[in-house]
């Protein structure tokens, strides 16, 4: 039941939200508390950073150990915490424009470091917060303020860029897709490396009023009824994609995580310099 | 502190200059130890272009038996060159009591007065005397403790045995020996 | 007191900052700054602390703050283009009050500049890099072993202000090998941040408690559930808008610093008791200016050297007070005049105000600053 999830794991006081209605990005924070709850994880332990954007406000809405960095920085912010304190949960929450566009560098280096974090993409194709403007994931051809004749640049797949990258988890997911979002968050966090799920937002505000997508109902049918599975999508051609949101995993590979290796280093240095220790006595 | 005191104190100012990745640098600091290890005090800086090898390098040490203000070499009191290039560029500047140390292979300018230059095989010694180029800036330091008697042998091994690699002590050794010699034996 | 040991500047930073209980440093290697990066990852993990070498300056910032918050004394390290880029985050410190470190070993020029040469343009930078208004503590050492210490006083105010303080180092003194005695560890004073412990989670985190200046910290995880912000907040740590409560924010993290001013500011004065011409100035500097004050005074001139070792908040009481004793001050920086600014502000018209600077990468020397205490005779 939401009201109970909302008690336990939200900030009552704190809500309701200043998402739009019909804004994808409430399903999508509410996935994240039901993956925690489904993991059974300490409340204490769990560290939720986000960045800035209209995604970024889930921090203050979720009662864990919470902070709002600045634009681009989530994950350098998370990173920190990770390696400070290994024992610490830390999920990352940011927009599209905040994770690919000026955290790209952050992103892509977190997962070629896979630090075991788990980042979850809310991606509306567009900067929400500030208006509008076309973000690196608006499909080509489509319009933002900063884009009035249609947006020349191609695209980012966010989660395909991180897997590029060495991210040893990834996957895709949507608003529409509950059952199976909320399953791949469980499994990113459950994964000891850099895990990512990037989740199709809507953002009926501005990307679908931009570009006439209908209303908030009209854009979640569209991912209801454009989903391919990933297990079928890879069998299928670019024409055939085009136009389609593919969702699932997308890869879960094993490689060591960069905290249990620092740990490491940490417990040899110590084992030599006590040996050391003992010969020089 | 008084007019008097700070004339008493012989400040050596020493600034080695050649290019970089003749260790160079490592030679001044390992000149700054030795001065600890004798009870001195020492302030070591140097200053360097972007290329790790090549291009031209400086380092500085000073040497005194009082707390060191100013850390630089403002007057040198004894200038060491291993090129052509840095020889130019830092003799120009140095005074007739200056002690000016180069490799033999170097030319030493005509306005230098000769009675100031000492001219020893410093980069022949390291690489046919010893037989590993790296050690040139060994031999070097022990050529300058020679010429200049800075510090007693026993602390300039000690501070250049803390610096060299594990299994390369006895070559060491022998440039230090090489080097004193190139000064003694002239 | 241990045996006296040849140690680098940097490497001084690193030691007195893991002897003040530094264990995480993130950071990205740039001329001259270097070697903390280099000896933060060698010492660190012996010690059982941290380093990591991030993809940039900015992101070294970030996860500095991002360890602190969770409890653990964190540092970065940076010179020139790299203290730019890490402004961005300085002040989200700033607001979050997190206490941290950030060490910027100045380098000559704008943008690339000259890398590898000496110069202490970034004083303003320092206080004002970061947008909006914002306290800020600077602090710069002048010798090898003033970096181990004041390396520990910036941790030490660090904590206890919660505020990120700026370890202002120039070349000269990074770059400079000398002899230190290392103190015995327990000898130090070591100020570690206040500490919030809840029964219940019933506090406001942003609170400050009746005469406290800051508000007690609650590290991240220990049970403590809270929210931290960059943007303005109320007690609770929750964004507002209401301008009321985020003037008392702005006024209270101005006022923290200011009102402490006595505790954070320390200057060096030497031979200033019935000095005529004081030559002013900070870090490498002073090694320079104390040699030619005391060639000066062989030459029967009353010279002296006043230096601020916290450069910001800026001494203006205790220079104040000088400038209404001496006739003439001569500052001296390798910059084109940025203490000096200060120095006119608070000298007004007490005594005579000149200036020599240094902005080609090259080092003051001593006979050129006595020159100028000269000049007045």
């Amino acid at each position: 039941m939401a009201s109970e999830l909302i008690n336990k794991y939200m900030r009552p006081e704190h809500l309701p939200h200043i998402w739009c209605p019909g804004c994808g990005n409430g399903i999508l924070m509410r996935n994240v508390a039901q993956a925690i709850d489904n993991l059974g994880l300490d409340h204490d332990k769990v560290v939720i950073v986000s960045g800035i954007g209209c995604s970024s406000r889930a921090a203050g809405y979720m009662d864990f150990n919470t902070i709002h960095t600045t634009h681009g920085r989530a994950i350098a912010f998370a990173t920190g915490i990770k390696l400070a304190n290994p024992e610490l949960e830390v999920i990352v929450i940011a927009g599209d424009g905040d994770i690919s566009a000026i955290g790209g560098n952050h992103l892509i280096h977190a997962a070629r470091r896979n630090i075991g974090i788990t980042v979850v993409v809310f991606n509306n194709n567009i900067y929400g917060m500030t208006g509008g403007q076309y973000s690196p994931t608006t499909p080509r051809g489509e319009k933002g303020t900063t884009a009035p004749y249609g947006n020349i640049d191609r695209s980012f797949d966010i989660a395909g860029l991180a897997y590029g990258a060495g991210a040893s988890f990834a996957a895709r997911g949507s608003s529409y897709h509950v059952q199976q979002t909320t399953a791949y968050i469980q499994q990113g966090i459950l994964h000891k490396g850099f895990s990512i799920i990037d989740c199709a937002s809507v953002c009926p505000t501005y990307y679908g009023r931009k570009n006439k997508k209908g209303s908030a109902v009209d854009m979640m049918k569209y991912q209801r009824d454009n989903a391919v599975m990933q297990e079928k999508a890879v069998n299928m051609t670019a024409e055939e994609l085009k136009g389609k949101l593919v969702i699932g995993v997308l890869a879960h590979t094993n490689y060591p995580e960069f905290t249990a290796e620092y740990q490491k280093l940490i417990d040899r240095l110590g084992r030599e310099a006590e040996e050391r220790e003992r010969e020089g006595k | 502190m008084s007019a008097k005191a700070s004339k008493q104190s012989k400040k050596m100012e020493i600034r080695l200059a050649g290019s970089g990745g003749q260790g160079i640098i490592l030679a001044t600091i390992i000149l700054a130890e030795a001065a600890l290890e004798a009870g001195k005090y020492t302030a070591q800086s140097q200053s360097y272009g972007p290329e790790a090898r090549g291009g031209m390098c400086k380092a500085e040490v000073l040497i005194d038996s009082e707390p060191i203000g100013y850390t630089k070499v403002e007057n040198p009191t004894f200038l060491m060159a291993l090129t052509q290039q840095s020889l130019e560029k830092y003799a120009k500047t140095v005074d007739k009591d200056c002690v000016i140390l180069v490799d033999s292979s170097l030319t030493v300018p005509d306005y230098l007065d000769p009675n100031q230059v000492t001219k020893a095989p410093i980069l022949e010694t390291a690489v046919k005397g010893v037989g590993k180029a790296f050690t040139a800036n060994i031999v070097a330091v022990a050529a300058i403790n020679a010429l200049l008697g800075l510090v007693e042998y026993k602390d300039l091994r000690t501070a250049v045995l803390s610096h060299v690699p594990k299994g390369t002590e006895a070559i060491n050794e022998k440039a230090l020996k090489l080097g004193a010699e190139i000064i003694t034996k002239k | 007191m241990g045996k006296t040991v040849l140690m680098q500047g940097n490497e001084a930073c690193v030691e007195g900052a893991i002897a003040a209980g530094m264990r995480f440093y993130a950071g990205y290697p740039i001329t001259p700054s270097t070697e903390i990066a280099e000896n933060s990852a060698v010492r660190l993990p012996q010690v059982g602390g941290k380093f990591i070498q991030m993809e940039d300056e900015i992101s070294s910032m970030a996860a500095v703050i991002g360890a602190s918050a969770a409890g653990v004394k964190a540092m970065t390290a940076s010179s020139g283009p790299g203290f730019s880029l890490k402004q961005e985050n300085l002040g989200y410190a700033c607001i979050a009050e997190i206490p941290c470190v950030i060490v910027d070993v100045q380098r000559s020029g704008p943008s690339t500049g000259l890398p590898t040469s000496p110069s202490q343009a970034d004083v303003m930078q320092a206080r004002w890099g970061t947008h909006g208004d914002h306290p800020m503590i600077v602090i710069s050492p002048s010798s090898v072993r003033e970096t181990y210490d004041l390396a520990i006083r910036c941790f030490n105010l660090a904590e206890k202000y919660r505020t990120p303080v700026i370890f202002l180092m120039d070349e000269i003194v990074g770059h400079l090998r000398e002899g230190i005695e290392i103190p015995d560890p327990k000898s130090l004073e070591i100020i570690n941040r206040p500490v919030r412990r809840y029964a219940k989670q019933n506090g406001l985190p942003y609170h400050v408690e009746e005469g406290k200046c800051v508000p007690e910290m609650l590290p991240f995880g220990q049970g403590q559930r809270y929210h931290i912000t960059g943007l303005a907040h109320n007690e609770s740590g929750f964004p507002t808008n209401d301008n009321k409560e985020a003037g008392k924010l702005f006024r209270r993290l101005l006022d923290k610093i200011k009102d402490n001013r006595d505790d954070i500011v320390q200057v060096e004065e030497v031979m200033c008791e019935d000095a005529d011409t004081v030559v002013v100035c900070f870090g490498g500097t002073a090694r320079a200016a104390v040699t030619a004050v005391k060639q000066a005074r062989e030459k029967g001139i009353k010279a002296g050297m006043f230096r601020p070792i916290t450069i910001w908040p800026f001494p203006d009481k205790e220079l104040e007070e000088l400038s209404k004793k001496v006739k003439r001050i001569v500052v001296a920086e390798h910059n084109d005049g940025q203490i000096l600014l200060e120095v006119q502000r608070v000298v007004k018209n007490n005594c005579e105000v000149d200036f020599i600077g240094r902005i080609d990468g090259s080092v003051m020397t001593p006979r050129e600053i006595l020159t100028k205490i000269e000049g007045a005779k």
